[in-house]
């Protein structure tokens, strides 16, 4: 039945595939990139990966597709129409690469097989060592945050560091003068008011529950911070952009990045002054499951912190962009 | 029958072969950003798929129950999402600058405005 489901849902994703290479019209092409990632979402439960499904439902069928529709709004709708005499040899080149990738894949070990490399070499360690040693059930959080923290603050830095770079490229414009932005578009849609209003909060507390269960469930800063972001950008998007703000100060939301940041790098440098490496929680506390607790709990607060903002400032700043443009020289858009 | 063992890891190449033919062969730059989008989904899958594990389930330990998937790559793919969206986001920023710069988001206009003295 796994196997089934598994490949009706491949067969689905190739087919949105396709229709993104295919569909002329950008916006339609924008909704079939988030029903792609929604569907990649299920596959990845199917795949026992809930942690994974988590992300990539809030942020590929959420975050990313609102992004690309708020580029659209601010760019072209339609795709030109292509000039015909390149289209060969991108075509030889796929199905070249194509074929020497799955002939590659003949030597790989089949899949689910359990005595493939990838579940006898640190995987029996994680699986069977972390109740001793960290005391989680979640052993995703507990990789994540402990066993490879290190790993896991490069990748927020380079979170941050995308944050900087979108601020540096269209963020520091104030709205030029004389444009006023006035409240847009969807005061006539009750309905979407009324379904925004209710599922808002829930949205919300869902984000704190897989935040502060993440040890416990499937969950973590990772997957918290985009589900908070989220539910703020649909309430951006449903009561206008001016409401949200009031909800976060931008003074704050800049700042709110590097906060978190420092969060996880600070117990970085908690447990060296405390006489351990870098991300050694074990010294934070006498007992070393408790003070692994602890030290996870922390880092995944500042993971959270710096995820949330960022999809919220990148959210913010597209749109605040987009609005200064249409006000501007009388573009629609989104 | 070796073969359709790995029925998943052929389906990700298909999937990553779509996204990087459209990264090639289109010129409206959203729409490379898009199947750049698809290619890196296909390697998602591609790790996903490599942590499964016959007769296991979700990696939440609990008393009864020896066999889980591999958290490993959960751990490096979850991380990998949201970088891959704050980089689609830096991308992104870059197409709305070169539409503001050249008027157009289509490479080859953007090449023809480039090539003229």
């Amino acid at each position: 039945m796994d196997t089934f489901v598994d490949i009706v849902l491949l067969a689905f994703l190739a087919i949105c595939a396709i229709s993104i290479l295919t569909l002329r019209d950008l916006f339609a092409m924008a909704m079939m990139f988030g029903l792609f990632s929604l569907i990649t979402a299920g596959l990845f439960t199917t795949m026992d990966a809930p942690d994974v499904a988590f992300t990539e439902a809030a942020v590929g069928a959420g975050i990313s597709t609102i992004l690309i529709l708020t580029t659209l709004a601010q760019t072209a709708r339609r795709e030109a129409p292509r000039p015909r005499h390149n289209a060969l040899l991108p075509m030889v080149v796929v199905w070249i690469t194509g074929a020497v990738l799955i002939y590659g894949t003949a030597d790989l070990p089949a899949f689910g097989d359990p005595d493939a490399p990838a579940h006898n070499h640190v995987a029996p360690h994680y699986l069977q060592e972390s109740p001793a040693e960290i005391g989680i059930p979640n052993a995703v959080a507990a990789v994540l945050a402990s066993y490879r923290g290190f790993d896991t603050w490069g990748e927020v830095l380079v979170v941050f560091a995308a944050v900087v770079g979108v601020i540096a490229l269209i963020g520091l414009r104030r709205r030029p003068p004389g444009v006023t932005a006035g409240p847009v578009a969807m005061e006539q849609h009750d309905v979407l008011r009324v379904i925004a209003k209710l599922v808002v909060p829930v949205i919300l507390l869902f984000g704190l529950y897989v935040q502060f269960h993440g040890e416990y469930s499937p969950g973590g800063g990772f997957q918290a911070g985009v589900i908070f972001a989220a539910a703020i950008i649909l309430y951006a998007l449903v009561f206008d952009l001016d409401a949200a703000r009031k909800v976060i100060p931008p003074g704050w939301l800049n700042r709110l990045p590097a906060i978190g940041a420092l969060i996880f790098g600070g117990v970085g440098l908690v447990t060296m002054l405390l006489g351990g490496d870098f991300l050694d929680y074990d010294y934070l506390r006498e007992d070393p499951r408790a003070a692994q607790q602890l030290g996870i709990l922390l880092v995944e607060i500042g993971v959270g912190v710096t995820v949330a903002s960022s999809m919220l400032v990148f959210y913010f700043t597209f749109a605040e962009r987009g609005r200064g443009r249409r006000t501007g020289n009388g573009e629609t858009g989104a | 029958m070796s073969f359709f063992e790995h029925y998943n890891y052929h389906l990700a190449i298909v999937l990553s072969m779509i996204g990087f033919y459209t990264m090639i062969s289109r010129t409206n730059l959203v729409k490379k950003i898009a199947g750049l989008n698809i290619f890196q989904v296909s390697v998602f899958i591609l790790f996903v798929s490599i942590g499964v594990l016959d007769g296991g389930t979700v990696p939440i330990l609990r008393a009864g129950q020896t066999e889980y998937a591999n958290p490993l790559p959960h751990v490096l793919i979850l991380t990998a999402i949201v970088v891959g969206v704050a980089i689609t986001a830096v991308a992104l920023t870059l197409v709305i600058r070169i539409r503001e710069a050249y008027g157009t988001v289509e490479e080859d206009q953007i090449q023809e405005q480039d090539d003229l003295p």
